[in-house]
């Protein structure tokens, strides 16, 4: 598919992003700059706070005054669950909010873009899990969003789903070219799709590794497993047990 | 989806335990649907035999022939549409102001703390009491006359549509209204597209709740000093030892009932066409 994208908009910026429940401190002094239009990974321990952050950059949790916080904007989120409307047809789901005239043509067209185009008048509770995800897909980028934040979208999915959503992804962000930020559990899934691979760990970014392969990106090219293995440590996986 | 699965089961298993005595049985082949009716049908009979015998004095309870023989004279002679649209009146009147009254209590205290705190307290409380011990307070309050009866009915209905629809409003999955707020909904927006399509389930079980109270409140509100109604047909006949027009209040009670349940299981059908369950049953 060729490189369409719209004009980038303006990078990603957070300083001194603090963030406590209790006396748990989650994110502690967290710095974060995204490039317009880059796709980054987002890896780290359970708990070590990674949905509070795409949380606070969706605007749904409050930030404190003392941060910094310039973000693009419109912005999107797909959640782990499709979290549907399950009352609301699909296309109703994906029309959602949207300001506009021709709500349905939009999100018709959408759904066509995810592979949905023939379920437009479905229940979502009809829909098989990789459908709902394409179709909270659909609805994260109908409204042409400049941040898009994925929050482990496909870790409820199956493994051959999986993979057919991976390259979906990545038409979809080729083609509207929103800056992208997806939380994953999987090392292979963030090298795989990622031009930037972060780990979170004690509140901060702990290490900001590149993704200098060329795309389409395999399992056995030769620099996969080497970032693949660094990755691992960064995350205090012992390599005799990974491998 | 697992759920319409273990919904769909049960039912194709009671339909084959009931097909293997039938194959049995050579010839005589009845519908599942009729069958349920049969021992109601032979409890009628055999009422009517025993009637009929001598066994059941009508002053005890008419035979059904009789009851459908009065039941057909009071429709000819206007008497029981009558008191049945005095009847009917009172429940539309009094579910009317209760349904209102209860709806607007729990958009109230299901849409805003301050809301809760004010009126939710007051109406648990409340709802604690038996409110058909109040007919005495009403009576003193409102006399004798139709306001005690339809108030009767209002409060019946009122506390099964605040309770069910309040406890939805609250139980709306809050990641719905968390996907919807990033997604622009505003406050208003929430509460259409959100809040009140998911708490509509609940909603509905409660109206259905309320329609039962209803009846039960009109049937009791009628003992009271009424002059028409069918609980003035049935509390008249019984000074004249008519068991069989009292049989037939009970049956157009019964009926009403029925038919109430009916349209609101139908509109359950419509509004709610989106369950697992019923998308593909
Ligand atoms: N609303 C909340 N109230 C209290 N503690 C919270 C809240 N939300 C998150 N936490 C705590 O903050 C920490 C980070 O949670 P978070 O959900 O961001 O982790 P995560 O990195 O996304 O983990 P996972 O990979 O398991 O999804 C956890 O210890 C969690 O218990
Ligand atoms: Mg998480």
């Amino acid at each position: 598919m060729a490189d369409i994208a719209p004009p980038a908009s303006t990078p990603l910026r957070v300083r001194n992003l603090t963030r406590r429940f209790g006396r748990n401190t989650v994110l502690h002094g967290l710095e974060l700059d995204l490039a317009p239009g880059s796709f980054t990974a987002l890896l780290g321990r359970s708990g070590s706070g990674k949905s509070t952050l795409l949380r606070t950059l969706a605007g749904l949790d409050p930030a404190p005054a003392e941060a910094v916080l310039d973000l693009p904007r419109p912005v999107s989120v797909v959640f782990q669950e499709p979290r549907l409307l399950p009352w609301k047809k699909v296309w109703q789901n994906v029309a959602l909010g949207l300001g506009g005239g021709d709500a349905r043509g939009r999100a018709a067209r959408a759904l066509e873009e995810v592979g949905l185009g023939r379920h437009l008048e479905a229940w979502p509770a009809t829909l098989s899990g990789g459908e709902a995800q394409r179709a909270a897909l659909a609805r994260a980028l109908v409204r042409e969003p400049r941040l898009l934040l994925l929050d482990e979208p496909f870790a409820a999915l199956d493994a051959l789903t999986r993979i057919r959503m991976h390259s979906l992804v990545l038409d979809l962000w080729r083609h509207h070219g929103p800056t992208t930020l997806i939380v994953t559990h999987d090392v292979d899934e963030a090298v795989l799709l990622a031009d930037r691979v972060l780990v979170l760990d004690g509140g901060r970014i702990a290490a900001d590794l590149t993704v200098d392969l060329p795309r389409p990106r395999r399992h056995a090219d030769p620099g996969f497993a080497t970032l693949r293995r660094r990755l691992l440590g960064e995350l205090g996986v012992d390599l005799q047990e990974a491998a | 989806m697992p759920d319409t699965q273990a919904a769909v089961a049960p039912r194709a298993l009671t339909e084959k335990t009931l097909r293997v005595p039938t194959e049995k049985l050579p010839r005589v082949v009845i519908p599942a649907r009729l069958r349920r009716f049969l021992s109601p049908l032979a409890l009628v009979l055999l009422w009517q035999a025993a009637s009929m015998a001598g066994l059941i004095s009508p002053r005890t309870l008419a035979a059904p022939s009789t009851v459908l023989a009065s039941a057909w004279e009071l429709v000819l002679s206007g008497e029981l549409p009558s008191h049945l649209l005095v009847s009917l009146g009172r429940v539309l009147v009094g579910l009317g102001i209760g349904l209102s009254a209860g709806v607007a209590l729990a958009l109230i205290a299901g849409l805003s703390k301050r809301g809760e705190e004010v009126v939710d307290a007051p109406m648990q409380m409340l709802r604690t009491l038996p409110f058909l011990a109040l007919v005495p307070l009403f009576i003193l309050w409102f006399g004798i006359g139709e306001t005690p009866k339809i108030a009767l009915v209002a409060l019946g209905a009122a506390f099964p549509v605040y309770l069910t629809l309040f406890a939805g409003i609250r139980g709306v999955e809050p990641k719905l209204v968390e996907a919807a707020q990033v997604f622009g909904l505003d406050r208003r927006g929430l509460v259409r597209h959100v809040i009140l399509p998911g708490a509509l389930p609940s909603a509905l079980v409660g109206l259905r709740y309320a329609l039962g109270s209803a009846w039960l409140s009109l049937v009791i509100a009628e003992q009271i000093n009424a002059t028409a109604g069918i609980g003035f047909l049935i509390n008249d006949a019984r000074e004249f030892l008519r068991t069989d027009v009292i049989v037939v209040g009970l049956l157009v009670y019964a009926l009403l009932g029925l038919g109430a349940d009916a349209l609101v299981r139908l509109a359950e059908r419509r509004a709610l066409a989106w369950r697992p369950t019923l998308v593909k049953g």
